[in-house]
């Protein structure tokens, strides 16, 4: 049997007046690749965020293997097991590339230092794409190789459960494909992962399950196929002026 | 450590080793000369060693100082001198961790205005206990001469390299650099970010309270109003900067022509030092960011372009 990883359970989050995330709840289980949908301002991030650690929820539990994550600041949930990369790709300019996924290697949840960090650093490097581009400074990446940078600090950890918060967006055609093609390599390799996603193709090909996000509460949940065809998803997505 | 660790080292052994030669070698006027240059090495290569990673402008320095020639104000009659600035580092280090907890978690602006006001609150607050006890200032009169002094920075100053050189090698020293380029990210890779700063922050407040007990000696009368003179601080971030804080010998290179320009100005127009720290300040703003440290990577990396390397 799959084992449940992170289980999300009537988790709220309020800024000020803002109800931003409502009563959440859902289960990702090992080796799922789950997916968050839902219109812009919708929550999507501000479950990420929660689950990563970067603020607390005002209300309700996250669990990671039974452990609590909820109210643990980012270090702690890293340690424990949360990897992620950013919506706004961050990564640390004055850093190599190599440095920087060596970043996610040393303080997390499984440790290497020195040479074994470093060594773990490239392979993963040369695993999301990027030997090519190794010996080049932050700042003079392609748009798509600071995602693949992000990405493999991300894994540098050997994280339990990896967030990835529209990893995809802003790729062109190519490269989405290229994207797509790369994150179902991880799903392969049996990692679990939690993907906020506006573009309905990686949705439809990568995740095994989908919960729907519509001003903050969950709406939906269950396969690709079954929560598009969903009479109030479809409402959701169409009530607004979708970019593309 | 490999063979070309050891080249590294090799020069700067020497270095030290021929600074050690200066009061032998050179008048009493430019012993003191080195004395205050060896004072402002420490001070200011410790203040790098947080400041350039965090991003944290300190202003404290004068607090840890000040506390530093109190404690060998109070205690060098009982207790043999030696043991002075190791009583001192402990305390600056502890009062560092105090302030570190209090306002590393703030952002920069509000750690600068704390620094500052450190070194006032200290002052008041010795000043208010000296009222107490009807005492003013005090004198320090021992036996310890400007060459005893002068030595004992020299090895203090040893001892800031060292350690500059071991954490930047450390798990700490990468935290740090992490934690300088973003935060956020720090946090996410699972550094504790806050753990990290107030260690680091001990530092330059250990080594401040040392120079502090070391030098109260050479001013053998010591009051609050000039132990813990704010200017002390304003210079310390001025050489730091001028040299640069991104290599461990950046200050370095900012104190020597700092300090000599110092004298020159203070023996010509006494009343114009406060210019000069104004004109070098601009001068590192608009012309040199990254002092020497700064210029020196822009020369390499020009002479490598030009060669056609
Ligand atoms: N730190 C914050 N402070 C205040 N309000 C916030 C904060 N973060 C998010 N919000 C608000 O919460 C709501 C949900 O935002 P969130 O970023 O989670 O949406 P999203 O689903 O990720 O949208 P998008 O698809 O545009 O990325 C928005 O109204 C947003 O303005
Ligand atoms: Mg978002």
């Amino acid at each position: 049997m799959s084992r449940t990883v992170l289980e999300v359970q009537g988790v709220t989050k309020r800024f000020g007046g803002l109800v931003a995330v409502r009563d959440m709840r859902f289960d990702v289980t090992e080796h799922e690749v789950m997916g968050i949908i839902g219109p812009n301002g919708s929550g999507k991030s501000t479950m990420i965020n929660m689950i990563s650690g970067l603020f607390p929820p005002s209300e309700g539990s996250i669990r990671l293997k039974g452990a609590e994550l909820a109210g643990l600041p980012a270090h702690k949930t890293a340690r424990k097991g949360v990897g992620r990369t950013f919506q706004l790709v961050r990564l640390l300019p004055e850093l190599s590339v190599v440095e920087n996924v060596v970043a996610g290697a040393v303080f997390g949840h499984r440790r290497r230092w020195g040479k074994p960090a470093e060594a773990h650093a490239r392979q993963l490097l040369e695993r999301v794409g990027l030997g090519a581009s190794i010996g080049l400074p932050i700042s003079s990446l392609t748009y798509i190789d600071t995602k693949r940078v992000e990405l493999a600090r991300a894994l540098a950890g050997d994280p339990e459960v990896l967030l990835l918060d529209e990893w995809l967006a802003g790729l062109n055609p190519t490269e989405l494909a290229t994207g797509i093609d790369l994150v179902r390599s991880l799903r392969d390799e049996g990692r679990t992962i939690i993907l906020v996603e506006h573009v309905m193709d990686a949705i439809r090909s990568l995740c095994d399950r989908c919960v729907v996000m519509s001003s903050g509460a969950k709406i939906a949940e269950g396969t690709p196929a079954e929560v598009l065809s969903d009479a109030e998803v479809i409402r959701a997505y169409l009530g607004e002026d979708e970019d593309a | 450590m490999n063979a070309q660790e050891i080249g590294k080292v090799i020069p700067w052994a020497l270095l030290l080793l021929a600074a050690a030669f200066v009061p032998v070698v050179f008048s009493p006027y430019w012993l003191s000369m080195a004395t205050t240059m060896a004072m402002f090495v420490v001070l200011a290569t410790s203040w790098a060693l947080f400041s350039g990673p965090t991003h944290y402008i300190s202003l404290a320095t004068a607090a840890f100082f000040g506390v530093g020639t109190f404690v060998t104000g109070l205690g060098f009659q009982t207790l043999p001198f030696w043991m002075l600035p190791l009583i001192a580092a402990a305390l600056g280090g502890i009062l560092a961790a105090l302030v570190g907890m209090v306002t590393l978690r703030l952002s920069g602006v509000y750690f600068v205005i704390f620094t500052l006001g450190l070194a006032e609150l200290v002052r008041q607050l010795v000043t208010w206990v000296q009222n107490q006890t009807g005492q003013r200032g005090m004198y320090v009169l021992t036996s310890i001469t400007e060459r005893d002094i002068y030595w004992m920075l020299l090895g203090l100053a040893a001892l800031v390299y060292l350690a500059g050189w071991l954490i930047g090698r450390s798990k700490l020293g990468f935290a740090l650099r992490i934690i300088g380029n973003d935060e956020t990210v720090a946090r996410h890779v699972g550094i504790d970010t806050a753990l990290a700063k107030v260690a680091l922050f001990t530092i330059p407040g250990m080594a401040a309270a040392a120079v502090g007990a070391i030098l109260a000696p050479r001013y053998i009368y010591i009051e609050p109003s000039t132990a813990f003179a704010p200017l002390l601080s304003f210079q310390v971030v001025i050489m730091a900067l001028l040299g640069g804080t991104g290599r461990l010998w950046g200050p370095l290179a900012g104190v020597i022509p700092f300090t000599l320009l110092w004298e020159f100005i203070t023996r010509q127009a006494p009343n114009q030092t406060l210019l000069l720290l104004g004109i070098v300040f601009l001068l590192i703003v608009y012309v040199l960011p990254g002092g020497f440290v700064g210029l020196w990577a822009r020369i390499r990396r020009r002479f490598h372009q030009g060669g056609g390397a």
